[in-house]
């Protein structure tokens, strides 16, 4: 039986409202999920305290004790603590994603273009890469490069020196430039000099637009861009001076040290990720119907800039999606270097702090908390860049 | 309803790689070892002379027998071992989350180990020491000159803690390289990446025989550290715990008493007390400890006793021909190897 209310519509028991069954049942999930989280934690929390485990975080502010290879920060076994430890590892973590993920992009990028290359010898060169790399595991690729590198470097006693910098079987040593008095003017000139280069290509697109001449945008840009960076430096007179690295009984010191475990796992990854973004990018580019090149060519556009102005921008609405794909397995790969000794966040922290501190609990927790973090923040910014390039509709 | 919130959250540590909550089971490990008719060993499975499978896949080595000693005091029979290899900075999760039942895994004890790891260290089975290989051809002659030098070294050991503090402490320049593995460690340091490579001295000359010009070699005389490497367990289970203590013991004490795999059948028509307390003709000692009357009887018998086992393994009838310094018997050489008396 219905009853009709006020507004005509059927009444309804409230056992059977959609609305309220769905927001009841959903809140009842909520519930039995908080629960089971509390009840896991104050498990947990339970039984290391019965295991006589330590457990909290008061770890972090203990004396680390260890020496880390590499160090972006300031850190020292003596002094330093677990969680200064743990910066020293995100760092360098950060620091082989940042690389890598430039490198694989331009890489990437280059090798697959040369795919659909007309030039046979290029295009089978770039597919023979592909598939070789692709079907590798990234271990054996990781674990051969560092190898390869350590072998094929020489001893400490030959190394190669050029204009200051070493190479050997310890690293590159290159001499590191540093600037005297000035420089933070230097640095503001360029960067007005980035930011006018930038408003001269806006001026030059809108005139473009207008007019339908463009004036000249690379000349230009390269002299806002150096011109007054170039001038502060001169009237400023900045001292520069460079450290040399010194070859020492054992080592070299001084300079800027590139670790052959930091070579090698770059290098790795680069390689690996950039077969995976090369097809995605083909992908992308074969998306793009052969129209829009004919329609390019008819208008008489020149050939670099219906790749330019034409294709890419189709083509990137197809690739960016697997492009970040592609830069979260770089990151998350990163955790390789385990294998070859780079101290990076895993090595550091889920490896030497864990097993000092035998807090396997929190330590994993943590590190899960921090790629889960980069992670998203790499997928958030991709996203934002991949609705802006969108097609819109109109 | 707490079963079920029990098996969930051991269910989320094991994937957190980190099972913490099986000490609920832990309290009865003799129990557990018994119904599962095997006993779970964590070794090493890379270190030559402790613990390394050899080529038809037996386990040899110091750390090794000691779980055999262990399975024969249990079952009768050192055979009923199954052996987990593990590295350095997995090995104490293994122990803590109840993978294997004792780690004999030539393990330093520590102060910090021995507190906020949940762990007890039943006895020092070795006494060692660390120590450092480097090239002969880089001429050194101590430890001291290697002021600037890459050095080598597995992480998640006191290893690499005594590297750092002896080099701060002798205010020598230092350039660490971390490796998961000994192995890869090795590997770095013969193909040139390390000037020196440092772990215990026991494992150094192990390591050594593993490298492809060993000649090329040497090990430097100083001793950096103390480390007394010996089984853990998980604390709070005392008789498991006394099982494994004086299961060495047993096995000093047959030394002591020249007790040996060849002539234990015939000892145990001795007159002698404290044989026949050892062996069990006399008193029920080793009932006491949850296990049989002749549970020393059945390690020596099928293990031998502790100067058998060393030698075997790393002393005159190993190819690493290590002196027992240290691991000799107080009672008779004036070594730290010192037993209780079983009475």
């Amino acid at each position: 039986m219905e009853r009709k209310s006020a507004s005509g519509k059927p009444q309804v028991s409230l056992l059977y409202d959609r609305k309220v069954r769905s927001i009841a049942i959903q809140t009842l999930l909520c519930v039995v999920i908080l629960f089971l989280v509390y009840a896991a934690a104050t498990n947990a929390v339970d039984n290391l305290a019965r295991a006589k485990i330590a457990s909290g975080f008061g770890f972090w502010n203990n004396i680390a004790g260890f020496d880390i290879s590499q160090t972006l920060i300031e850190y020292s076994s003596s002094a330093s603590t677990y969680g200064q430890a743990f910066w020293v590892g995100l760092w360098n973590t950060l620091l082989v994603g940042a690389i890598g993920i430039v490198g694989a992009t331009v890489i990437g990028f280059i090798v697959g273009i040369a795919r659909l290359s007309r030039n046979l010898l290029v295009r089978r060169a770039a597919s023979g890469y592909v598939e070789i790399v692709r079907n590798i595991p990234l271990l054996l690729q990781l674990l051969f490069w560092y190898n390869a590198v350590l072998k094929a470097l020489p001893e400490m006693s030959n190394s190669l020196v050029v204009v200051g910098a070493y190479l050997n079987n310890r690293g590159l040593f290159l001499p590191k430039p540093a600037f005297g008095d000035g420089i933070g003017q230097v640095l503001i000139a360029l960067a007005v000099g980035i930011a006018a280069a930038i408003a001269w290509r806006w001026f030059a697109n809108r005139r473009q637009a207008a007019t339908g001449k463009r004036p000249p945008v690379l000349l230009v840009t390269l002299v806002l861009v150096f011109g007054p960076a170039i001038l502060a430096f001169m009237i400023m007179n900045v001292q520069v001076h460079f450290d040399l690295p010194q070859s020492g009984r054992f080592n070299i010191r001084g300079g800027l040290e590139v670790l052959p475990e930091f070579a090698a796992l770059t290098f790795g990854l680069v390689i690996y990720t950039a077969a995976f973004i090369a097809e995605a990018v083909r992908a992308g580019i074969s998306s793009v119907s052969r129209g829009q090149t004919e329609a390019a060519l008819a208008l008489g556009l020149r050939p670099r800039f219906i790749l330019r102005l034409v294709v890419v921008p189709q083509a990137m609405r197809v690739i960016i999606p697997p492009l970040t794909n592609q830069y979260l397995n770089l990151v998350k790969n990163s955790t390789l270097a385990v294998a070859i000794g780079y101290p990076d966040l895993v090595q550091v922290f889920t490896g030497t702090v864990l097993n000092l501190t035998g807090q396997a609990v929190e330590v994993v927790a943590i590190t899960m908390a921090v790629y889960l973090t980069i992670s998203l923040t790499t997928s958030l910014l991709m996203n934002w860049y991949n609705a802006r390039i969108a097609l819109v509709e109109r | 309803m707490k079963r079920a919130v029990t098996t969930f959250v051991l269910a989320a540590m094991v994937g957190l790689g980190a099972a913490v909550g099986a000490s609920v089971a832990s309290a009865q490990t003799l129990n557990t070892v018994k119904t599962r008719g095997i006993l779970n060993c964590g070794s090493n499975g890379t270190l030559a002379g402790f613990g390394l499978p050899d080529a038809q896949g037996n386990w040899t080595g110091l750390d090794a027998d000691f779980c055999r000693a262990l399975a024969a005091a249990i079952f009768d029979d050192p055979n009923k071992v199954k052996f987990v290899p593990l590295t350095a900075k997995d090995r104490f999760t293994a122990l803590q989350s109840g993978d294997v039942d004792v780690l004999s895994r030539n393990t330093t004890w520590t102060a910090s180990r021995d507190s906020s790891l949940g762990l007890n260290f039943g006895a020092v089975t070795y006494y060692d020491g660390q120590g450092f290989m480097v090239r002969k051809a880089l001429k050194l002659n101590s430890a001291l000159e290697l002021n600037d030098a890459a050095i080598c070294v597995q992480q998640g050991t006191t290893t690499e803690l005594n590297l750092a503090d002896y080099f701060r402490a002798n205010k020598m320049k230092l350039k660490t390289v971390t490796f998961a593995s000994a192995n890869e460690a090795l590997r770095a340091y013969d193909t040139g990446r390390c000037d020196a490579y440092t772990t215990d001295a026991s494992a150094l000359y192990a390591e050594r025989m593993r490298l492809a010009k060993s000649d090329d070699h040497i090990v430097l005389p100083e001793i950096i550290s103390k480390e007394p490497l010996g089984p853990a367990v998980r604390q709070g289970d005392d008789q498991w715990f006394d099982i494994v203590r004086w299961t060495h013991y047993a096995m000093l004490t047959a030394e002591e008493l020249s007790i040996t795999k060849a002539n234990v059948d015939e000892q145990l028509k001795s007159t002698f007390p404290d044989v026949k307390r050892l062996l069990g003709t006399e008193g029920n000692y080793g009932e006491q400890f949850g296990l049989t009357k002749d549970w020393a009887y059945r390690i020596i018998k099928h293990v031998g006793n502790y100067a058998e086992v060393f030698e075997k393994n790393v002393g005159q009838g190993s190819p690493m021909k290590i002196d027992r310094g240290a691991n000799a018997l107080w009672t008779t050489k004036g070594g730290l190897q010192y037993a209780p008396p079983i009475r």
